[in-house]
């Protein structure tokens, strides 16, 4: 709380991305602008036999450029490497000092907190198969653990084993930035990026903090993550055309595409970040989370969480769905997706669900998996800033049970003031963000 | 501290080495047992380190409502253990949902939130192997054979039993739990950061209810070899588990890891005096910080994360180092970050130090990872319903500045506040205060 006793309005002061579409947040937009494709063959591992040949990857991309100590952060992993690069812009565009011993920037670093929503990082793969050829025995269909213990032991590094958990690029933010303040990890899934947006802005509203370093990493781009998702037949495996692959809300849509990166934005009261003078983006002004509590494999057929979710942001945010001038979908690409999020927007937006434009920029994008709600909120600022609503490309197929205004084909420019950002996860765990042109 | 709403404990459910409910559970550590013992889950031929915490046999099916049971083998360990605990902590509590009676449900399916923190859940290997043995190629795994005919042997949900949200995904069903829901991933201290978010999510007004906490089962060879490679498990004792881990002792060689799971009910205190619900504790206070340490697999040698989160819950809960009469620590059984936690808590504490009760609960539990923050923030609650400490177990001879008030006796003791706090390797800390609700009532 503010020292007047209010609730302290939580504003965004700095945004940095490493995404398949760009290293930096403006070349991510001029991407989506000219409705560029992330998408190409998989080139991390040789994946031409598997169903699906094709993600979203980043590529020629170099965290040592954005460290004086690379040398502290040598056994990343592909998600924390990329945190590295997105925390480094998003602190230099909202004056934080990284790296310093004695940072001058005037911000207290016991009230500087992390809050993202970050995966698990890829199994060293060639030792995390060669153990278990090793070591299994197809005769009597059983592991012979002293065998593969030799093998991990011999050739298992032990950061590298640390560094697959999922708290690790938090750990690599703390050590760049010297935040000592409130500091969380989640990974719900597809969901969890506008989760940790979300529940950062909680903690700065209460005054836990000022300042909220908050988004996403993840990339399950490796043969475990491409073999789970292709068995989960969740992928798209248009092989024949990859950079057309991804096309939400179109009647042939057949999966997502599996992308990788990481985003972050500085979550930071209102006063503080007068105080220190710095320049405010937009206006995190709603937040709801909730859970379908239906199957683990499928979400609700009527889409209820993903509508309770929405209505428990706008009740935050205390404004009516008549004042959304955009929807930032999850839009996956899969026909689950796609046809019971927009059940739920009209659930929620009832009259006004047909003239509320709700695009899905993992069209061009791929899907982030947990580092897609915070990339996809970036749009949303760069939505409001630029007054211009990113494009669903590849909707060459409308499906004529999907009739809502999907921003087809090109951006459109059009006033946007307050824009609405949905991630839903695996298993039924959804998160809704609303922000707002500052005034 | 600054909320709305005052938040209380009003049901316990928890799964640990020493028992499938609370009430074993406090027994055995008041009896001064202990749950560590040889690995049986796998054989640990070529571990440095073949001790764990398991817990007894159970039957999952047992349960899981029969509409659910279909959905059983979608279940990791993981996922399980989170399933037992969170039954007992509803049933404790006295709430009615779908999943224990859906004849007689008495909450709101939209007001209870559920907050779990959950590990890095590391897949079978034995499931696996047929897979990776059905893409050899010329004595090597062969990533052609293994994205075709490899691919094709895997179980089609596969992914779906490792994902750490799937804890919260399952318990959400079972029990038509509809609000907000998340999935805490910041390895050991991941039950104390799930809590800490569900007091708040409760305080905003954003839930009535709220199922909080964590599981981790660690008796997996992948997760068993990473703490052998970073040497954070011992090898040592490996002939004498019980008195292999041994927080603050100067013989301490190392942790020693197992599996749990413990889920509290936290409430608004409005809504649990409202259905006269049996309330066990106040959560009061909570801090939260971050350790920095370029060897980030260890503590910071001061513990400077753990002092910050430890005097911010004290600032939370308006009390003073000399109002805590328990502090359960993280308390490891690894030399280093023992001592950095002592400083840690002598540091925050100040005089009152050399007073207060410590009482490291891992020589008994072992470390259960994401789940043990909520066995100690059950444990402390049991502390408090029955006014004793139990005794410490393997802390003989204190190690250098490892001076913590630790008793070997079980102790009769009214506790009016207890903490307990935690840290994981990457930095995070956490501290969680809470008051004895009965104290509130004499006040």
């Amino acid at each position: 709380m503010a020292e007047n006793g209010t609730t302290e309005r939580v504003v965004i002061t700095g945004m940095g991305i490493v995404c398949p579409l760009g290293h930096d947040v403006e070349s991510l937009w001029q991407a989506i602008l000219t409705g560029k494709s992330g998408v190409a063959k998989t080139t991390i591992f040789d994946a031409s036999t598997f169903p699906t040949t094709f993600d979203a990857e980043v590529k020629d991309y170099d965290f040592t450029q954005y460290t004086n100590n690379p040398n502290l952060h040598q056994h990343s992993n592909r998600g924390s490497g990329f945190v590295i690069g997105a925390t480094a812009q998003a602190c230099k565009q909202a004056g934080i000092d990284v790296e310093t011993i004695e940072p001058t920037d005037g911000i207290e670093r016991s009230r500087l907190g992390i809050y993202l929503g970050a995966g698990e990082g890829s199994v060293d793969n060639d030792v995390f198969f060669a153990a278990i050829v090793e070591a299994w025995d197809p005769d009597k269909n059983e592991m012979d653990w002293g065998k593969w213990a030799q093998v991990a032991f011999g050739r298992m590094d032990p950061m590298c084993e640390l560094e697959q958990e999922p708290n690790m690029p938090a750990a690599h933010i703390a050590m760049l930035t010297g935040a000592r303040g409130p500091t969380r990890s989640c990974l719900t899934a597809c969901a969890a990026s506008t989760q940790a947006a979300g529940e950062a802005t909680m903690l700065i509203r209460r005054g836990d903090a000022d300042i909220m370093i908050a988004g996403g990493a993840h990339s399950m781009i490796h043969p475990l993550g491409l073999m789970g998702f292709n068995r989960l037949t969740a992928l798209s495996t248009r092989n024949e055309s990859p950079q057309t692959a991804s096309r939400p809300f179109s009647a042939t849509r057949d999966g997502f595409v599996l992308g990788e990166g990481a985003a972050i934005l500085i979550l930071e009261s209102l006063s503080s970040a007068k105080k220190r003078g710095v320049e405010i983006l937009a206006e995190v002004i709603g937040y709801g989370s909730s859970s379908d509590a239906f199957r683990i494999t499928d979400m609700h057929e009527e889409g209820r969480g993903a509508a309770q979710a929405m209505m428990a942001a706008l009740t935050d945010a205390g404004i009516s769905y008549k004042d959304i001038d955009y929807i930032n979908t999850h839009g996956t690409s899969t026909a689950e997706n796609d046809s019971i999020e927009t059940k739920a927007i009209k659930a929620v937006f009832k009259e006004e669900a047909k003239n509320t434009p709700a695009s899905s920029v993992k069209s061009m994008l791929g899907h982030l998996i947990g580092a897609a709600g915070a990339a996809e909120l970036i749009t949303c600022v760069l939505a409001i800033r630029d007054n211009i609503m990113p494009p669903t490309m590849n909707l060459m197929d409308p499906d004529p049970e999907l009739d809502l205004d999907y921003v087809p084909h090109k951006p459109r420019k059009c006033q946007v003031d307050i824009a609405m950002n949905e991630s839903f996860g695996f298993g039924g765990q959804n998160n809704v963000v609303i922000i707002k042109r500052f005034s | 501290m600054m909320n709305s709403a005052r938040v209380v404990i009003t049901g316990l459910g928890a799964v640990t080495p020493l028992g499938l409910t609370v009430s074993d559970t406090w027994a055995a550590l008041c009896a001064g047992k202990c749950g560590i013992d040889k690995i049986t889950a796998f054989d640990p031929v070529g571990f440095s380190c073949k001790l764990a915490g398991q817990v007894p046999d159970y039957k999952i099916r047992d349960y899981v409502p029969k509409t659910f049971r279909k959905a059983v083998k979608l279940m990791s360990r993981d996922i399980e253990l989170a399933i037992i605990a969170a039954n007992e902590a509803l049933t404790d509590s006295g709430l009615i949902t779908k999943g224990i009676d859906p004849e007689n449900i008495n909450v709101n399916p939209e007001r209870i939130a559920i907050n779990l923190g959950a590990g890095l859940i590391s897949c079978d290997l034995v499931e696996l192997a047929p897979a990776v043995a059905a893409s050899i190629n010329d004595g090597k795994f062969d990533i052609h054979k293994w994205g075709k005919e490899g691919l094709e042997m895997v179980t089609p949900l596969w992914l779906l039993k490792y994902l750490p949200n799937m804890l919260a995904c399952h318990i959400g069903i079972i029990h038509d739990i509809q609000g907000p829901s998340n999935s805490i991933t910041c390895a050991e201290t991941s039950a104390h950061l799930a809590i800490a978010e569900a007091v708040q999510v409760i305080s905003r007004g954003a839930s009535d209810i709220a199922l909080a906490g964590g599981a981790e089962a660690k008796v997996n060879p992948i997760v068993m070899i990473r703490q052998c490679l970073l040497k954070r498990a011992t090898d040592q004792n490996n002939d004498e588990p019980a008195s292999a881990c041994r927080p603050f002792d100067a013989d301490a060689k190392g942790s020693v890891f197992g599996e749990a799971a413990g889920i509290v009910i936290l409430e608004n205190l409005e809504n649990a005096e409202k259905r006269s619900a049996k309330i066990l504790a106040e959560v009061v206070g909570i801090g939260q910080s971050n350790n920095i340490n370029p060897k980030y697999e260890h503590l910071e040698p001061d513990g400077k994360g753990i002092e910050i989160a430890i005097k911010k819950a004290m600032a939370d809960a308006q009390i003073g180092p000399e109002d805590l009469d328990l502090v359960i620590p993280h308390g490891t059984g690894i030399p280093a970050d023992d001592l950095a936690e002592a400083k840690a808590i002598k540091a925050a504490l100040g005089e009152a130090a050399t007073r207060t009760c410590v009482w490291p609960t891992k020589s008994m539990l072992s470390n259960n990872g994401a789940a043990s923050g909520a066995v100690d923030v059950i444990a402390a609650v049991c502390a408090m319903a029955d006014g004793k400490i139990p005794p410490a177990k393997n802390c003989d001879r204190r190690a250098g500045g490892c001076d913590l008030n630790i008793s070997d006796k079980l102790q009769e003791k009214k506790i009016r506040y207890a903490l307990s706090c935690s840290y994981t390797y990457g930095g995070q800390t956490a501290a969680v205060i809470l008051k004895n609700f009965d104290s509130e009532m004499v006040d």
